[in-house]
């Protein structure tokens, strides 16, 4: 600390701090960036949102029914959406178009207000999630919530971010959230175990995120991602192609996105952590937090550095590959249904990799189906899972969804649905997700990735065929040694469920509007004029 | 470009970093694993500096004070973190929080 004011005096000596033009004594003037609120207008909502449900909740503590914290959060959600929507029609229309917020520090474009509403759809099916959870549980309090909405902040900042700094702010806001909300369950060990250790291992890769943006600021002379990308755009930034400043800071965002999006070889915290955590924090980590991670590593990667494509591809296609491979075959040997996930949900970012690795506008385009839709089959999933948990959130073996189809019909039908979406079945909206991320490979002539993503396609698909064979069979003995009573849906939970059921059978019936509004949500760095 | 870099300050950020990484993996204390995580902050921060000097531009020094900031925030939930595990398990190492495997 001392040494850095201890430079920054220095600097100072040396005229680097000090204004071109002489400053009459008391008037010293900053310049101030003008700030867009409208523009802002989506992040405020859900910080702000925050705060006063954390300030309301203190005042009111046992005033305050539960449910009134769970509609308050969908509120502020469903706020920040509505919000969203005239940002999106400005910035789709000819004229106007996308534009840079404060000082080219935010990006307005359709593919951060996307990622927006993929963010908030997720927090809104999460907040239902935990409503019923939380009574199980007897956790009392809105701390879930406040972090819920804080954390969904953090990952829109991110998918917003032009300046390399911001986009940090973003990640750890987004990350700190998630790290108490991993551990929220203190009684149950697994879920404290879950916080430390995504917090040890999230850290460590924040590091490494931040020494890879000081190696970029290092080589570009710039935290802004508009100037590093006109920098290497210019003919002193091919030469840069030699700098191994500039692609160290390459491998070690890279390090730190892998980390974030838990793609091979960076996975290893994944399966631990989304076991130990509550199972609606599950579901958010593997949504939203993953949308945020992705939108970033779009943002920085195919947007900034797209220029230099070919350097940074080669990586992302082993990461691709492996995260393809190795969650798709890990899957298959758990027996835990909630690890089985995390293991699928590792795979699952193997596809979107696929389509962060080809660099083009279909690609993007192509990725960002496949968030949305597996925002909602992923929620769904875990809905399902949550309330097969029964209290204490530990019924998450195979052999507990042994009879599940004969007991409560509906849910085993639903968790099919879910299932089957995952697997990429027609007719589902997992379908599609993967279809146009295997087009997008395809039509960029990367038949190797293509076709890997098919056979990991294929053996995840008997993963989700295990979870279903224990639903729809169940042997004698079982019946004999007794079997566990139906376990209660909460109506939140139900609504949750249905939403995502419905959500992922229409996607996959007509996808055309979704389809439509993600060749549409194009990123932008708008030089600010 | 990096002509002005010295290359001292961005050697001293490495090997910091380092020190910080190799530690958070061969350590099993959790404040001392946390402190490594801090450590490794901090190179990035000595690294900032440098360029920023070199490069006679503000923005990495402001960068700094954004990190100090978030460096802050993480020791307040690692600590809480630590703390909360310390009671259930008291003296507990990274060893002791190994439940899950697979």
């Amino acid at each position: 600390m001392i040494g850095v004011l201890a430079r920054l005096a220095q600097d100072t000596g040396d005229g680097i701090l000090v204004p071109a033009e002489p400053i009459q004594a008391g008037v010293t003037q900053i310049a101030t960036p003008e700030i867009q609120w409208v523009a802002l207008l989506p992040h405020l909502i859900l910080v702000v949102g925050g705060i006063l449900l954390l300030t309301i909740a203190s005042l009111f503590r046992h005033r305050v029914p539960r449910w009134a914290y769970t509609i308050y959060t969908v509120a502020v959600a469903a706020g920040a959406i509505i919000a969203a929507l005239p940002l999106w029609v400005r910035v789709q229309d000819a004229e106007r178009g996308p534009f840079s917020a404060i000082a080219g520090a935010l990006g307005v474009d359709g593919f951060s207000i996307f990622i927006t509403v993929i963010i908030c759809a997720g927090v809104i099916l999460t907040a239902l999630l935990a409503d019923g959870y939380l009574k199980r549980e007897g956790i009392d309090g809105p701390e879930l919530f406040v972090l819920l909405l804080l954390a969904a902040s953090g990952g829109t900042i991110m998918a917003s971010a032009n300046d390399l700094i911001v986009l940090f702010l973003g990640l750890e806001i987004l990350s700190i959230s998630v790290y108490v909300m991993a551990a929220m369950h203190a009684r149950r060990f697994t879920s404290l175990e879950a916080g430390m250790k995504y917090f040890i291992l999230g850290a460590f890769s924040s590091a490494f995120f931040l020494y890879g943006i000081a190696l970029v600021y290092g080589a570009s002379g710039s935290t802004n991602m508009i100037r590093i990308n006109q920098y290497l755009a210019s003919p002193t930034g091919v030469v840069l192609s030699e700098n191994g400043l500039l692609l160290g800071g390459f491998a070690l965002l890279l390090v730190g996105f892998g980390f974030k999006v838990a793609a091979v070889p960076f996975h290893a915290w994944a399966p631990d952590v989304y076991q130990g955590a509550p199972t609606p924090v599950t579901a958010f980590m593997a949504s939203a937090v993953k949308a945020g991670g992705f939108a970033a590593m779009l943002r920085v990667f195919v947007l900034t550095f797209g220029t230099f494509s070919g350097d940074w591809q080669p990586v992302v296609f082993a990461l691709a590959v492996l995260s393809l491979l190795v969650g798709s075959v890990l899957a298959i040997v758990q027996t835990n249904v909630k690890r089985m996930l995390a293991y699928s949900s590792i795979a699952h970012a193997g596809f979107i990799l696929v389509g962060v690795e080809v660099a083009t506008e279909q690609g993007t385009a192509a990725a960002l189906f496949y968030l949305a839709a597996y925002t909602f089959m992923v929620v769904g999933s875990f809905a399902v899972i949550t309330v097969v948990g029964r209290k204490g959130d530990g019924h998450h073996e195979l052999s507990d969804y042994r009879g599940l189809a004969r007991r409560q019909p509906v849910l085993a039908f639903v968790f099919t649905i879910l299932l089957l979406a995952q697997a990429g079945v027609p007719f589902t909206a997992g379908f599609f997700a993967k279809f146009y991320v295997i087009s997008a490979a395809v039509d960029a002539e990367n038949y190797s990735l293509a076709i890997i993503a098919m056979v990991s396609a294929v053996i995840a698909a008997f993963l989700y065929l295990r979870i279903m064979i224990s639903m729809y069979m169940s042997t004698d003995s079982e019946a004999v040694t007794g079997e566990p009573d139906r376990v209660p849906v909460p109506l939140a939970a139900g609504i949750a469920l249905f939403v995502a059921c419905v959500v992922t059978v229409v996607i996959g019936f007509v996808p055309g509007p979704i389809t439509d509004l993600a060749n549409d949500a194009v990123p932008f760095l708008v030089q600010v004029g | 470009m990096n002509g002005g870099v010295d290359a001292a300050y961005l050697v001293l950020g490495a090997v910091l970093f380092a020190i910080g990484a190799a530690g958070l993996l061969v350590r099993r204390n959790l404040l001392v694993m946390f402190m490594c995580v801090e450590l490794m902050l901090n190179a990035v921060n000595v690294t900032f500096v440098a360029f920023a000097s070199a490069l006679g531009d503000i923005g990495g020094q402001v960068a700094v004070f954004f990190v100090l900031v978030v460096a802050a925030s993480e020791v307040v939930v690692g600590l809480a973190l630590i703390v909360a595990i310390m009671r259930r398990k008291p003296g507990a190492t990274a060893d002791d929080i190994s439940l899950m495997k697979g």
